[in-house]
């Protein structure tokens, strides 16, 4: 922390001051650097995107409040559907689709912003295989935290109960344009369970292989979902 | 005053409508048994972006009592049986009857007991009366129009709305309007 003249965090010191004395921004880049080999220090504004080296704080937000709905929502169908209060039931299938069109918005924003970003570099700890089959279990992911969404819009748009969606009580979401009958209902209720369990067990696979990253390879890979935070082991 | 010689379905059949014009007071006046063969007791729940919940009760039973002398001491009194709820939809039916609305178990009857009438037109009066519902009780008022007359029998078509947040049955709001829509006919036959 040499440089910094009171006690923050050398990145957010070393933004601040260079704001305060408007330095170019690459100006005493190596100078102030004593965080470690892993820490940068780029402008604000340039942590929310991804660079080549490190995830920034847009990808990282989304990362996490997906995660947190995805494993809210296979947690809260499967108990809405064994309360045995009907009220109750109701309510949390109510708060159940609130909550998937909310994903399904925030999965749309995150694959655009996928697409539009720079996709950081494995380091090197990743395996051959890995680096195979983890991009392939990425994609897989991206397909079901879009396809769950879509098929609960889809089972409450063909269900006969024709119960109207209202994410949050705030608007009116309209059906998807897909006839109403029972056997349409059944098939977009099985799709939905089966792609629900499918898709978390997805999601303990990659968490499984993050905790091993974390402690058994103790390198970057769940770190850098955390904080922005560069692995030149990676370049 | 008119009205209080002649009775609410006295003066409706002599003023309003010729066909009853015939029937005598005394043929108006007096106790009748709701039968559920010509009656029925049917509502709708608006619902966002239009349409709504419609269904009917099955089972109902009541009293009517048109006072010879004064059609404000005439007496209107309906037991609903929630159980007997049919919206057409097995799985509405059976969430309707559950502790999510009626918990039909543990309040197996819906009570409405009149306690004013009043003459609004020659035809039409709008009945008072104190609902009773899981256990709660507030005053509704439903509006009665004569929809025939013939010896023994009467026939009333009826109409109100009922906020069911009141009752301890607001689920689903606002996606389901607070308001029920209630259409009922009854048929009394003397007796």
């Amino acid at each position: 922390m040499g440089v910094a003249p009171y006690e923050t965090p050398p990145r957010f010191a070393k933004a601040a001051r260079r704001h305060l004395l408007r330095d170019p921004p690459n100006n005493g880049e190596v100078r102030v650097e004593e965080g470690g080999p892993g820490h940068r220090s780029p402008t604000m504004p340039a942590l929310i995107t991804n660079d080549t080296t490190r995830y920034g704080w847009a990808a990282i937000v989304l990362h996490w409040l997906i995660a947190a709905i995805f494993i809210g929502q296979f947690v809260l169908g499967v108990v809405m559907v064994r309360v045995s209060s009907q009220r109750t039931a109701f309510e949390l299938i109510q708060l159940h689709k609130s909550l998937g069109f909310l994903l399904l918005g925030l999965v749309i924003l995150r694959i655009a912003w996928r697409l539009g970003n720079a996709v950081p570099a494995l380091p090197h700890s990743v395996g051959r295989f890995e680096r195979r089959v983890a991009p392939l279990v990425h994609f897989a992911l991206y397909v079901f935290q879009f396809a769950l969404p879509l098929s609960g819009w889809a089972l409450v748009s063909v269900s006969m109960l024709e119960i109207p969606s209202m994410p949050f009580n705030l608007f009116l979401m309209p059906d998807l344009p897909l006839a109403e009958s029972d056997t349409a209902e059944s098939f977009w209720t099985s799709a939905h369970w089966y792609l629900a369990y499918a898709g978390i067990g997805l999601v303990a696979l990659h968490f499984a292989a993050a905790l091993r990253h974390h402690f058994w390879l103790k390198d970057t890979v769940l770190t850098r979902m955390i904080t922005p935070s560069s692995d030149h082991s990676a370049e | 005053m008119v009205a209080r010689i002649f009775g609410f379905a006295a003066v409706a059949a002599c003023l309003a409508m010729p066909v009853f014009a015939a029937v005598a007071l005394s043929d108006a006046a007096g106790s009748y048994t709701i039968s559920p063969a010509g009656s029925s007791i049917r509502f709708s729940v608006g619902k966002a972006g239009g349409g709504g919940l419609a269904g009917a009760f099955a089972r109902f039973k009541g009293s009517i009592r048109i006072d010879n002398n004064d059609v404000g001491r005439s007496r209107v009194n309906i037991t609903i049986f929630p159980e007997s709820v049919a919206t057409g939809q097995r799985r509405v039916d059976a969430f309707l009857r559950s502790d999510a609305v009626f918990d039909a178990a543990n309040n197996p009857e819906i009570q409405f007991r009149s306690t004013s009438v009043k003459r609004t037109g020659d035809t039409s009066a709008l009945v008072t009366g104190r609902l009773t519902a899981r256990g709660k009780t507030f005053s509704e008022k439903f509006t009665a129009e004569l929809a025939g007359l013939k010896a023994g029998t009467i026939r009333f078509h009826v109409t109100g709305k009922v906020l069911r947040s009141r009752y301890g049955m607001d689920v689903g709001t606002p996606i389901y309007s607070n308001v029920v829509d209630f259409d009922m006919t009854f048929t009394g036959r003397r007796g």
